[in-house]
């Protein structure tokens, strides 16, 4: 085992057990820390992977942002602050739940590990690099890029939208 | 050097825990964590992808083989990536948005309560449009409409 494959694994393993955390934790604050903590290792893994340009936007817009705008819903809809039995189903409905959320891990990892079988990749150094990255958006992929730009100005204003209060 | 076994596992395991998050929780804001967990099993694919050769699985040497072979120019899979943390971006913002305006008009943000539209609810009516006896107000307005 290799030095990069050890960091991958301990960042996989922090991953999955933190997302595993924040759809169990009955705490809705810690659920929400839970998910910083499962997106920040996912930034590790896409570092040991070699894409670092992904991985910074995924510390920028995930942990930065996503979370911020979550822990701002929470606490705007005056969620309870001490562990509470509100926040999930009944048990019947989490036993369902468990047993969809097992069914789709075993059928895709079954898939992709017959798909991958024992191969290895080692991410070639500069990959990911700004440069590299930079030249691919703005010269091969600027039209969806300046989509994307549409469509999040098209959820700015949906959002404003939704959110005026109509009765002032 | 990596496995392709272990970021096969690993979004494997974040896509199982998003579905039973969407699927066991009550509380509106937490689900929509399960769906930024999903949105992120399909992102370590992604990436995953981008770090194979150009031609993908089938132009990867066996393992072994020391070469290293040319990735695509258009870096496909990390550009991919960047689009899908775009989308997720938009889409929190407009969800949070919904789940306020549902906080605001509710005052619950509890996704069992709003039940409106489910059959074994008071206000549900088989023909909408015709005023049931829980719901005074919308009637007269919807009846108005019908001819």
């Amino acid at each position: 085992m290799s030095g990069v494959e050890i960091l991958f694994a301990g960042f996989a393993l922090l991953a999955a057990a933190a997302g595993l955390l924040s759809v169990t934790s009955r705490h809705v604050v810690h659920a929400a820390l839970w998910l910083v903590v499962a997106l920040g290792s996912l930034a590790g893994v896409y570092l040991t992977l070699g894409a670092e340009i992904v991985a910074i936007v995924q510390l920028l817009v995930y942990v930065g942002a996503v979370v911020v705008l979550v822990l701002f819903a929470l606490m705007l809809t005056r969620a309870p602050i001490e562990a509470s039995a509100t926040l999930d189903a009944g048990p019947g409905q989490r036993a369902g739940a468990a047993l969809a959320g097992l069914a789709v891990a075993a059928l895709l990892a079954g898939t992709l590990l017959v798909a991958v079988g024992d191969r290895t990749v080692s991410p070639a150094a500069g990959q990911g690099s700004a440069d590299r990255l930079g030249l691919a958006l703005f010269a091969g992929w600027v039209l969806p890029f300046e989509l994307l730009s549409v469509l999040l100005l098209a959820s700015l204003i949906g959002a404003l939208a939704l959110s005026r209060d109509r009765r002032r | 050097m990596i496995h392709l076994i272990g970021p096969a596992v690993l979004a494997a395991a974040l896509a199982g825990a998003g579905v039973y998050g969407l699927l066991a929780r009550r509380n509106a804001v937490l689900v929509l964590i399960g769906a930024e967990l999903l949105l992120n099993a399909a992102n370590v694919l992604l990436v995953t992808a981008s770090a194979l050769p150009a031609g993908g699985l089938a132009a990867l040497p066996p393992s072994g083989v020391l070469i290293q072979p040319s990735s695509d120019p258009l870096l496909p899979g990390q550009v991919m990536t960047i689009f899908v943390i775009t989308i997720a971006a938009a889409e929190i913002g407009l969800a949070l948005a919904v789940v306020l305006l549902l906080f605001r008009q509710r005052g619950t943000a509890d996704l069992t309560a709003v039940r409106e539209l489910g059959e074994g609810s008071a206000g549900y009516t088989e023909t909408p449009g015709t005023p049931t006896a829980s719901d005074p107000a919308a009637g007269p307005a919807r009846q108005a409409e019908v001819p």
